[in-house]
């Protein structure tokens, strides 16, 4: 019988819910309550593998999405204004990227970390440096198209009076920035949303080695493999709840100044 | 063209300071003057006049048709667009991208629109002083012009609950606060009904003849530049037709202008 590696000393009723065993123990609202009850359990018991791999997504797409807010902020802002040659070619890209696939960012990330390829010499393939860089790749297009949309949304006469107020430029973009900060919030949850529930990148870059490059994606897909339905719904219910409270959080933060 | 007529000119056309006599009373030189202005955008030519001067102390309006130049000459005049050909100065100086915040610093605009930003009554009308750095006495500019403008009630009130009319002043009261050199008023009137506008062309007029502060007004509306203008601008198609005080226009040169190009007395213009 296969004991789940993150179901240490739970009971065995708990701990064989497999797809063998899924209709003689009465189907799918059975299933997902046993997950529930797992997952509560899971995180109760502090399991270790659990926190480890839920700390692990949490550093791995808190970094990519700050990474992507570095660099999709600046660019956003800068595509919303300024007028160039190749403005729209540029723009289009962005717009693709926004719904660039995780597997064919993962695939581009492998090639340039590959031994043989351009950046091999820093050996980090299959390291949560790798996952970090392919989910900034996806991410970095979500952040700079929201941002761009927020900020063409605002009154374009709105850029003429601050700068007639007498801005300076880097009180022009902080003005701007806050007037537009529930569109970039809605960027960052967008942002952190689009890496935080990939698993394409992750496995691709990564490879899903326990204890180093294991998130609850990965892990997830892993137990689906298995048959482990109960697991994989438990290790989703972590994870939801993990994107939920963040989310919550950015939300409530988004709406905190919102006074009538 | 009645320009001719009207002004002299002494130009010293190096550095822009030139001396301009005016049959009215104007001795001193011109607070902003811009020169062989053209502006074109996406190729094309929306703006050529060789020259505009405005004066310290008098209010100016520059009327026009849509579509006729008039809020892309003030952006230029207000330095928050350069012109693809041209210059403009302040107080003599050539307005450069070196020195256009401390010259914007000296400025005011208030446009059609609000334009308020997110935040209280009060955080609007302090902000453009913030902006510059200015603390001491700031609350006490803030109250004077909240009070002029019968907005002290609303202060804490957030902006985007405002009425029109009350918006308004706030951006008003957020333009006066700083006591600028030069206020610019883009059609500021345009987008309230009859009876607010009224009442605050009434209100802003007594406030522009106490305080002095000299004004390029754009409007569209010959009955707002009756009110407060003391010498009027016709552009049409990019470039200056006219030039007078307002009767000299209404009864010399709004007769003789081109159908398209005439103002209607009491509100629009026909076109």
């Amino acid at each position: 019988m296969y004991v789940c590696p993150y179901a240490r000393g739970l009971p065995t009723r708990v701990n064989t819910c497999n797809a063998a065993t899924l209709s003689y123990r009465g189907g799918l609202v059975d299933l997902v309550y046993t997950g529930l009850i797992k997952a509560i359990r899971l995180i109760v018991a502090r399991d270790p593998e659990i926190l480890e791999i839920t700390f692990l997504t949490l550093r791995v797409s808190g970094l990519a999405t700050l990474i992507s807010l570095a660099i999709g902020i600046p660019l956003g802002l800068y595509l919303a204004v300024a007028q160039f040659r190749f403005r729209k070619v540029v723009v289009g890209a962005v717009n693709t990227g926004m719904g660039l696939p995780p597997t064919v960012a993962g695939l581009w990330v492998s090639i340039l970390l590959w031994r043989n390829g351009p950046l091999g010499s820093l050996g980090l393939m299959y390291t949560p440096t790798a996952m970090v860089i392919a989910q900034a790749v996806i991410a970095s297009p979500i952040v700079t198209g929201f941002t761009m949309a927020s900020v063409q949304q605002l009154n374009p006469k709105l850029r003429l009076q601050i700068m007639a107020l007498g801005a300076s430029p880097v009180q022009f973009w902080w003005l701007i920035i806050k007037e537009c900060r529930f569109g970039l919030l809605a960027a960052v949850m967008a942002g952190l949303g689009s890496v935080i529930s990939e698993v394409g990148a992750s496995m691709a870059v990564g490879g899903n080695v326990r204890h180093y490059t294991r998130v609850l994606t990965t892990a997830i897909v892993m137990e689906i493999s298995k048959g482990n339905f109960d697991v994989a719904i438990a290790l989703s219910f972590i994870l939801m709840a993990l994107s939920y409270g963040i989310t919550f959080i950015l939300t409530v933060v988004q709406q905190s100044r919102r006074r009538l | 063209m009645l320009l001719n007529k009207t002004w002299r000119r002494r130009d010293n056309l190096e550095s822009g300071a030139e001396i301009i006599e005016h049959k009215q009373g104007f001795s001193s030189g011109p607070v902003i003057r811009a020169k062989d202005l053209v502006v074109i955008k996406q190729g094309k030519t929306i703006l050529k006049v060789e020259d505009i001067s405005v004066f310290p102390g008098e209010v100016l309006a520059i009327v026009g048709p849509n579509g006729a130049g008039k809020s892309t000459l003030l952006t230029i005049l207000a330095c928050l667009e350069f012109p693809t050909k041209g210059a403009v100065f302040f107080r003599g100086h050539q307005v450069t991208r070196k020195n256009v915040l401390s010259v914007r610093r000296e400025m005011a605009v208030v446009f059609q629109e609000p334009l308020l930003l997110d935040g209280t009554v009060r955080e609007n009308v302090r902000l453009g002083l913030s902006l510059r750095g200015l603390k001491d006495d700031a609350e006490r500019r803030v109250d004077t012009w909240l009070e002029r403008f019968g907005i002290t009630h609303l202060s804490g009130q957030m902006a985007h609950t405002l009425s029109g009319g009350e918006a308004q002043r706030t951006a008003l009261a957020r333009a006066l606060v700083l006591e600028p050199k030069v206020l610019f008023l883009d059609e500021p009137f345009a987008s309230l009904d009859l009876m607010t506008k009224h009442g605050l062309l009434k209100e802003f007029r007594g406030i522009l003849e106490d305080s002095g502060t000299t004004t390029v007004l754009v409007s569209h509306d010959f009955s707002e530049v009756r009110a407060l203008a003391t010498r009027v601008i016709v552009l049409s198609g990019g470039k200056i037709q006219a030039e007078g005080t307002p009767d000299e226009i209404s009864v010399d040169v709004l007769p003789k202008l081109k159908e398209s190009v005439r103002p209607n007395l009491t509100g629009g213009w026909k076109n």
